[in-house]
């Protein structure tokens, strides 16, 4: 993108079949500045992301969701955001101004947020937010637009897609506007999803629908995805790989069916913290964070 | 996409369109109820209050030398002798029927001055809260848009100067430069003398008279008049507007939703005007509907200044001559607008936010 020319909206798809990465990060560095100096919060960590599902997994503050909001430029002044190498099929992203980010941003990738309370505008419409997302990147008649937001609401499994696309966030449950908030960020159909702790301000009851309908999607659709997540249960279930995260360093990185093999002594504390259906202990361990203090 | 959900929704059972006419005359009936309960409410209150303070309305018609019989005539003649419940009585009646009383400054009815008093407030204030919105809404998105930029800067400059300056100085330095010096504009009052009294009063607004009588060099005259004292108030009300606006919209561009339309890829002016503006336009009617009132009360400073014949110096002047009918029927008038704007603000909530339906 050295010839400032902006990215189609839709560019073909390259290196189907994953062996070239969709995403890679070399060094990524977010601070903030304090009356203290700069505090860095992710210090320096790298992966890629291919057509596949990547977990990252830590604690609150761990850097997670600085990360995820980094990869698309979403970090405002005063935070910095610096890297070795940001790129995502073959486009630079640090050195993308503005504008060209625009046309990258829901086209190409796209992020679902925490709480749907929160994340859909209060005074628009569901249609209208959803039908948005895909107006920006392209132009087609309103009927069209329409018909393609029924479509969408109808994969997120949302009944009476017409009915829904005319009501308020506040009319709508947590988990209808959690699906909403999914559709709104797939219509436009990009290569990447990432979904910051989607699941985290929902009932328990309809988390595994949620994720159930990403994984659908994402799978369906031949998309990336990082799914940003507290809980190591749920990302190594809906997930290919993971890195866990802690003050900003990225622990561990293992397949996902690999993680009882993990060696890192932050990650073996979250495991043996982790109970299971016949539990035998009185007690569940706590983390002694002593032991990679230093590291 | 099927067409099932259509079919099904398409007829509208007739029943239930009736419930929502139903409940819209019964939203309207409950509207009328309460202004009208509102107002009877404020009646009440300066009726009172009128009645209990220590100014004497008889004095003040017969003077301090009257005889007491002369004294005890005028009093029986105004209806004082009677117990307040009584005369309070009187009083609603006369209200709902037109009547407030005679003046005893200016000899007329109190509705008769009213409505030549009111109007050139209504005037001054209407182009101020405009210049206000228009100027003062903008500013404030700029500002809360470009949080910490120099253009930040100067205009809570600005704010702060229109909440500090006091009114009556900005006024009389409008006067020396832009009449005195520059001759930009009109001078004091609402036409120059030879067009005084040229166009008969239809709405008392002599910017849509002189439309309405064709006679253009009066509107233009009585436009260069408005516009100081108008700018004045817009200024000190643009001040107001800014400042709160610039607040809302900071935190509406900290929500969550304001990132999500970010993550769209949607335009930065479509993310602000938009996704954080639309939102705080109920805020903002409070704001502004507050503020229209308080400048339809009539500023006295400024009244005074640009010798304005509004219903601030009526006011001002009555309270000073005991004038009580004139008091409590500025106080009505006053006290009907803020009802009003009030009512209209709800109005509005309603249409703007989905979440006050």
């Amino acid at each position: 993108m050295a010839n400032g020319a902006p990215p189609p909206s839709f560019p073909s798809r390259k290196g189907e079949g994953g062996a070239e990465p969709l995403l890679s990060v070399k060094n990524l560095r977010v601070s903030f500045p304090t009356h203290r100096g700069r505090v860095e919060v992710v210090k320096g960590i790298s992966f890629s992301v291919g057509k596949e599902r990547l977990g990252i997994v830590g604690e609150s503050g761990s850097g997670k969701s600085m990360t995820g909001r980094s990869i698309l430029k979403l970090i405002r002044k005063p935070g910095l955001v610096t890297a070795d190498r940001m790129e995502f099929d073959g486009i630079d992203l640090l050195s993308q101004s503005e504008k060209q980010m625009r046309s990258i941003r829901g086209a190409r990738i796209s992020m679902v947020m925490q709480d749907p309370k929160f994340s859909l505008n209060p005074v628009m419409t569901v249609g209208e937010q959803i039908g948005e997302a895909l107006v920006t990147h392209t132009r087609l008649p309103r009927r069209e637009v329409n018909e393609r937001i029924w479509a969408m609401l109808d994969s997120v499994r949302i009944d009476d897609p017409k009915r829904v696309a005319g009501l308020y966030p506040h009319e709508v449950s947590g988990g209808m506007g959690q699906r909403v908030m999914i559709a709104m960020m797939l219509i436009p159909e990009p290569e990447l999803l990432i979904a910051d702790e989607p699941t985290s301000a929902l009932d328990v009851s309809v988390q595994a629908q949620v994720l159930d309908i990403i994984d659908d999607l994402v799978t369906t659709k031949g998309m990336g995805l990082i799914l940003i997540s507290h809980d190591l249960g749920l990302v190594s279930r809906y997930c290919d790989r993971i890195l866990v995260m802690n003050s900003g360093v990225v622990v561990e990185e293992c397949a996902a069916g690999e993680l009882e093999n993990a060696s890192h002594p932050y990650t073996r504390g979250l495991l043996a913290a982790m109970p299971t259906i016949n539990e035998q202990r009185d007690e569940l361990p706590v983390l002694d964070r002593t032991q990679w203090a230093g590291t | 996409m099927s067409l099932e959900p259509q079919i099904a929704l398409s007829p509208a059972p007739t029943s239930h369109r009736k419930r929502i006419w139903g409940r819209r005359v019964s939203a309207i009936a409950g509207f009328v109820v309460t202004v009208f309960l509102t107002f009877l409410g404020l009646l009440a209150i300066t009726f009172f209050i009128g009645r209990v303070i220590p100014i004497d309305p008889v004095l003040a018609v017969v003077g301090d030398r009257a005889t007491n019989a002369v004294y005890e005539a005028a009093r029986v003649q105004m209806g004082l002798d009677q117990p307040l419940p009584v005369q309070f009585f009187r009083y609603v009646v006369g209200v709902f029927t037109g009547d407030l009383g005679r003046s005893v400054s200016t000899g007329r009815s109190v509705v008769e001055d009213i409505s030549r008093f009111f109007p050139a407030t209504l005037e001054m204030a209407t182009i101020g809260i405009i210049i206000g919105v228009v100027v003062g809404v903008p500013l404030g998105v700029i500002a809360a848009s470009r949080q910490g930029s120099w253009i930040d800067q100067i205009i809570r400059i600005v704010g702060l100067l229109g909440y500090s300056m006091p009114a009556f100085w900005l006024g009389l330095v409008g006067l020396a430069l832009f009449y005195a010096r520059l001759r930009w504009v009109g001078g004091p009052g609402r036409l120059d003398i030879f067009y005084d009294g040229l166009v008969s009063p239809v709405t008392g607004l002599l910017l849509v008279d002189s439309l309405l009588a064709g006679e253009f060099d009066i509107f233009f005259n009585a436009i260069t008049h408005l516009i100081l004292p108008a700018s004045v108030l817009g200024f000190f009300s643009l001040a107001y507007i800014a400042r709160m606006t610039r607040s809302f919209m900071l935190d509406q561009l900290n929500q969550e939703f304001v990132t999500t339309a970010r993550v769209k890829g949607v335009p930065e002016r479509v993310v602000i005007w938009r996704h954080a503006f639309n939102p705080i336009r109920v805020q903002l009617i409070t704001v502004i509907g507050l503020s229209y009132a308080g400048l339809l009360e009539g500023s006295v400073m400024i009244e005074t200044v640009f010798s304005w014949p509004g219903i601030g110096n009526y006011l001002t002047t009555a309270l000073l001559n005991a004038d009580m009918n004139a008091v409590l029927g500025s106080t009505l008038v006053i006290g009907a607008v803020f009802i009003f704007i009030n009512k209209i603000s709800d109005v509005l909530y309603r249409v703007l936010d989905p979440r006050a339906r």
